[in-house]
């Protein structure tokens, strides 16, 4: 035990004095604080710009419809003739010109209207244009038809359906947004650190290797308490840097957004065409259903979350980490892990894309299973704990979560044990078969 | 209770292939044990066993009379062949770690890590990164955390591999304080001629088994051939040669000698002496050069591969 302290510190110091740890762990939160800011700033700048176009409506239909808005300005040039009409908007650098001919029938100018400029416009304003074009078309064809606009206008009803548990109470579609992003995160974390930690347990491991410093080692601590502290190090490590990511981000997205006032929110509400449902309900909602909301929030295992976080975070990273660990052992190099990296990140991967088809379904038959899978289990559960899991799934799941535990460390510990003082060729996985027997 | 190490019947298998073979040894407290043999022999593997890095299949092993466990860790002191060290760990801070490893205490070991690297001349590396040391230089102080816990057992695996004539001069002697000091040392090497100087006893190992094992001088007598390597003047040379060739069993020799004389081996039969060889060539010649060839530990070495690879 004592060894093992001592492993544990050698390598998690090891790793922290690492000069690219050091950069990582403080570049990291600055480039992404950055980079939203980055984003922010663009966001603020691009609503800011108000573009004029320019327009000829020789229908004389739409003049009323091209009304001056927040982004855009519009001239009217309708008595200029086409020719000079674009003269003009090059020479005063107008964003674009539309050409509204006359037409007999309301069809034929629907399919003749033109927009000039430099390059391809814009799809929003196009896309603005056509459906500001498409109700006017509509509404005058409705009043031919003979009937009254305002009335039909009236007929337009907004509905809006509320979500209910069976026993009765309400959930708000806040609460879903929360618990997927909750799960989401969560279970992303897992995948990212395992990742990260994993690869740098297998780094080190093979620095063992090539340093020749391993034999030395091992003559005086026994295999398995080596691959174990170095595991627990890494970790020990990663998680010090992610915490220390967490309180840099927060204190700086803190001091950012203070620094630039309101803007931030500002971004949240300028960015509707990336999410435009999920912002609309979110706002709606808030504002009309906060109590609700804060019922949903007490109604939130954060509790069993966490714990279930805790738990799949180390049964899924001291499983992988030891793979990793049985990897860097049984080759000489990093050049020659691919082969065996590969079937490692296929359960990650496939865990990661059930992880998205859970946030749709998260009682269905593939997220059940790979929930309970238990190479998938860690992020997949994760991702389906907020919206509520049997408690004989999670039992099922953690059990056998642990005793793949059991064996793939094991099993990895023989392969580390022979791995470490094999040198020269890279091993077949028969070879490495042949090895759990020596 | 003379013996520190004994090895009993250690069979070692890697799947099909037999490591070791019913490998037994006992090695002398206070000696130097010569373990030697071919690439691939199995010194590694039997090293490696005592060390408790891997497990013998059958067969036991006792360190100072207990069955080898793992509290004998911190009695035994390896520099294995193939070693390094942490190469962006400073020089001290490694040496502290590995003396820990070993269950030193940090305060004890480094007080004696300040008394070796003061006798070495190496103080001054105490703060530098292993990446800015030679070659040389890591293996010195590779030497000294071998050495450090002061441990009873010894085991050194190509000692002198990457030092200058002059360090792996000052390495020997200080393997041989070692052992006046009371440890003993088992000594694996290919080079024959420090095998010569510093072992007090050998075992020989080839294709997993051991195939020699004695007292080094013990063993150069039952190598001896009873030939003696002579220079004789004469008037005429080739008549000698016929002569003694009639009486006994004559090969050419080839030594440095001041004079233009007859230079030849020769092997007696049982029963013939040394001062009967001497009696009979000065009826006949000059003696310039008289002198008994004792095997070398790499005639031995050589012979005995030989004889064993053709059996």
């Amino acid at each position: 035990m004592y060894k093992l302290k001592l492993i544990i510190k050698r390598e998690f110091l090891a790793k922290v004095r690492n000069k690219s740890f050091i950069v990582m762990t403080i570049l990291s939160p600055l480039i992404m604080v950055a980079m939203v800011a980055l984003i922010a700033y663009l966001n603020i700048k691009n609503s800011e710009e108000v573009r004029t176009v320019a327009f000829i409506d020789q229908s004389g239909i739409f003049t009323d419809v091209l009304k001056d808005s927040k982004t855009t300005k519009y001239v009217n040039l309708s008595p200029l003739s086409l020719e000079i009409a674009r003269e003009q908007a090059v020479e005063s650098n107008f964003y674009g010109l539309i050409f509204i001919p006359k037409q007999d029938s309301l069809d034929l100018l629907a399919k003749s209207i033109t927009l000039y400029g430099e390059g391809s416009p814009s799809l929003s304003l196009i896309g603005d244009l056509e459906s500001k074009f498409q109700q006017k078309i509509r509404d005058i064809k409705i009043e031919k038809m003979g009937f009254d606009i305002d009335k039909i206008k009236a007929a337009n009803t907004k509905v809006e359906i509320s979500a209910e548990k069976y026993t009765g109470e309400k959930a708000s579609k806040v609460g879903s947004v929360l618990k997927m992003v909750a799960g989401g995160a969560f279970g992303y974390l897992i995948f990212m650190f395992i990742i990260i930690y994993g690869t740098s347990v297998m780094r080190s491991v093979i620095e063992e290797k090539t340093n020749r410093i391993i034999e030395v080692i091992i003559s005086s601590v026994q295999p398995f308490h080596l691959m174990l502290g170095k595991i627990v190090g890494n970790a020990l490590a990663g998680i010090l840097q992610f915490v220390i990511w967490m309180v840099s981000a927060g204190v700086l997205m803190f001091v950012i957004s203070s620094a630039l006032g309101a803007d931030f929110s500002a971004l949240s509400s300028n960015t509707p065409q990336l999410t435009p449902e999920m912002t609309a309900h979110m706002q709606e909602s808030v504002s009309g259903n906060l109590t609700l909301v804060l019922h949903e929030l007490k109604d939130f295992p954060f509790v069993t979350l966490i714990l279930s976080f805790i738990f799949y975070f180390l049964g899924g990273y001291l499983i992988y980490s030891s793979i990793y660990a049985a990897i860097g052992a049984a080759v000489d190099n990093e050049t020659d892990t691919q082969q065996f990296m590969f079937p490692v990140m296929i359960p990650l991967m496939i865990a990661i894309y059930v992880g998205f088809s859970v946030i749709e379904n998260p009682h269905g038959p593939i997220a059940v299973a790979f929930s309970i899978f238990p190479l998938t289990s860690p992020i997949v559960m994760l991702m389906r704990i907020p919206f509520g899991v049997p408690w004989w799934q999670i039992s099922i799941s953690m059990l056998l979560l642990i005793i793949t535990f059991l064996g793939v460390v094991w099993f990895a510990a023989k392969i580390y044990r022979v791995g470490i003082l094999m040198y020269g060729k890279k091993p077949s996985y028969k070879e490495l078969y042949k090895w759990l027997k020596y | 209770m003379n013996s520190l190490l004994k090895v009993e019947n250690v069979v070692k298998n890697y799947g099909t292939f037999r490591a070791l073979n019913k490998v037994s040894l006992e090695v002398a407290r206070g000696s130097i044990f010569g373990l030697l043999g071919p690439n691939g022999a199995g010194k590694t593997t039997l090293i490696r066993i005592i060390n408790q890095i891997t497990g013998p299949d059958e067969g036991q092993i006792f360190l100072d009379g207990e069955k080898l466990q793992p509290k004998h860790i911190s009695s035994i002191g390896y520099l294995p062949e193939e070693r390094g060290l942490y190469k962006n760990m400073k020089v001290g801070e490694q040496s502290i770690y590995l003396a820990q490893l070993k269950g030193m205490s940090e305060a004890n070991a480094k007080a004696k890590l300040k008394i070796w690297f003061e006798k070495f001349e190496i103080g001054s590396w105490w703060d530098k990164k292993v990446q800015d040391l030679s070659k040389g230089m890591a293996q010195k102080v590779q030497f000294i955390v071998t050495v450090l816990h002061e441990p009873k057992l010894l085991i050194f695996d190509e000692p002198f591999s990457g030092f200058d004539p002059i360090n792996a001069n000052l390495i020997r002697d200080e393997i041989l304080a070692l052992r006046d000091n009371g440890a003993t040392i088992i000594f694996s090497t290919h080079r024959m001629e420090s095998v010569e100087e510093v072992c007090d006893h050998i075992a020989l190992i080839n294709k997993s088994n051991k195939i020699l094992d004695g007292n080094l001088i013990e063993i150069k007598k039952q190598f001896k051939t009873n030939t003696y390597e002579v220079g004789l003047v004469a008037e005429d040379l080739k008549v000698l040669e016929a002569e003694l060739s009639q009486k006994f069993k004559i090969t050419p020799a080839v030594f440095k000698s001041l004079n233009n004389d007859l230079k030849l081996n020769i092997k007696l039969s049982s029963g013939e002496t040394s001062n009967g060889l001497l009696n009979y060539l000065s009826t006949k010649s000059q003696i310039n050069h008289f002198v008994e060839l004792v095997p070398t530990a790499n005639d031995i070495f050589i012979q005995a591969i030989n004889n064993n690879s053709h059996v």
